[in-house]
């Protein structure tokens, strides 16, 4: 447990100090709402029906590209495989990396979701529905990004191969999540879609523990 | 199991079945076309584009067959470190995805003149295209890891998160399909299907089967036969 504790401390204060992009998926997040009404052009119904599958398909891109970051700097310079040598099981480092990893990328853009939700017209009760859905839903993308992200460990330049493997994945987290918050603005129940989420992201803690610890010893090995 | 471990056993063996693999494969293959063509009724409502279905049908459940394949070769690979295992999972996964290719192009032509459209978002097309994209992705991950024993580790992993996804990406799909859009698509297969149609579906499905596992033969002869041009090579190569 306090192997756990200390990479959680140590990755959240390498984020958040200089150079550690803690907040760099917000800004992205942010560009891309900017650049949708550019694009589509500013009709206000036409915006909200689009917004939840827009915003839930940004935060989802906004998580893909933190992964590269997830473990490839540790990796790199020797720490991961100095990390290993300690007591701490591997899959509970994966957990604390990840943990960190969307502490500083998922947890922000949740947190600021109902404000983009508001600037594509998605309102009230919708927009926090959003922001429940990008609560529950997140921390499963990061995780399901884990796994590919301790598989490409070793590929150079591997961030494209890495968006080829994880974005089939996320497909039924777009689903739900986008479904939750589309079955709230129609006025219908989002009980259902709220519970597969919950259920995807417990299956992808599952998944990743087991999966991303076998990669990353098959790297480190 | 551990026979065929031995890459000679193996070429021999191989060698020895393929060709009968090819004439069968060719014999129930024209066959099915023939009967396809010529001996199937046309349908009603579709008149001749419900050929297309004799092509489509068959393709369709070799996608989902050889991702089957594959991840048995997976586990196999992964947990006894059987060598052939590996092979086959990595011969296995173009064949699947040029079945899968042809579904969905397939599908799409009979598309146009059923609904109107090449492509509709219908669960079924959309699942068989995340397949496809999964098949793709387990490409590139060989591809991108030089390493054979090193690749084949990490492109079992992924197979197997595959497997586990693809009935959640299934469900996911159809439950988005009806949130999305009314069930007006007709269906392309049913239980009810005449068995004037159904016996050269079997017949082309059975082929195609056939078509695929001498695919794999040769694709996994070649596979080894690489692997010991390029020992040989580093051999060379080191002195």
């Amino acid at each position: 447990m306090r192997g756990f504790v200390a990479v959680l401390l140590r990755d959240l204060q390498l984020a958040v100090r200089a150079g550690g992009g803690a907040m760099l998926s917000l800004i992205f997040f942010a560009s891309v709402v900017l650049l949708v009404p550019l694009g589509v052009g500013a009709d206000h119904k036409l915006l909200a029906k689009a917004a939840p599958g827009l915003l839930w398909v940004a935060a989802a891109l906004a998580v893909l590209l933190s992964l590269d970051r997830l473990f490839q700097a540790d990796f790199e310079d020797g720490s991961l495989e100095q990390m290993t040598l300690g007591t701490a099981p591997l899959e509970l480092i994966v957990l604390a990396k990840v943990l960190a990893g969307w502490l500083t990328t998922g947890l922000p853009l949740t947190v600021a979701s109902p404000f983009f939700a508001l600037q594509l017209h998605l309102e009230g009760e919708a927009a926090l529905m959003l922001t429940l859905t990008l609560l529950i839903g997140t921390p499963g993308l990061s995780l399901v990004g884990a796994i590919a992200a301790a598989l490409t460990l070793s590929v150079r330049r591997g961030g494209l191969l890495l968006s080829l493997l994880v974005l089939p994945l996320y497909v039924p987290f777009v689903i739900f999540g986008a479904g939750a918050v589309a079955a709230k603005v129609a006025g219908l129940s989002a009980v259902f879609a709220l519970y597969m989420l919950g259920g995807l992201s417990a299956l992808a803690l599952v998944l990743a523990l087991f999966a991303g610890a076998a990669a990353l010893r098959l790297n480190l090995g | 199991m551990w026979h065929y471990a031995n890459p000679k056993t193996f070429l021999d063996t191989a060698s020895r079945f393929e060709p009968w693999l090819w004439g069968l494969a060719s014999f129930l293959i024209a066959g099915g076309l023939y009967a396809a063509f010529f001996l199937a009724p046309i349908d009603y409502q579709q008149k001749d584009s419900v050929r297309i279905m004799y092509v489509h049908v068959p393709s369709a459940w070799m996608s989902m067959f050889i991702y089957g394949v594959m991840a048995v070769a997976s586990i196999v690979g992964f947990a006894f470190k059987h060598p052939l295992a590996d092979v086959a999972a990595k011969a296995a996964a173009p064949i699947g995805a040029a079945f899968t290719f042809v579904c969905l192009v397939t599908g799409s032509l009979w598309g146009r003149p059923m609904w109107g459209t090449y492509w509709e978002w219908d669960a079924r097309i959309t699942s068989v295209f995340v397949l496809f994209l999964l098949y793709l992705g387990y490409i590139a991950l060989w591809r991108a890891i030089e390493d054979p024993t090193r690749a084949a580790k990490a492109a079992a992993i992924l197979c197997l998160v595959g497997v586990i996804n693809i009935p959640i990406i299934r469900f996911s799909v159809d439950w988005w399909n009806t949130l999305h859009q009314p069930a007006s698509v007709f269906r392309l297969d049913g239980p009810t299907i005449h068995p004037s149609m159904l016996w050269p579906l079997l017949v082309m499905g059975l082929g195609f089967t056939v078509l695929s596992f001498a695919l794999l033969l040769l694709r996994m002869r070649t596979e080894v036969l690489e692997r010991r041009l390029r020992a040989l090579r580093l051999r060379a190569g080191g002195g």
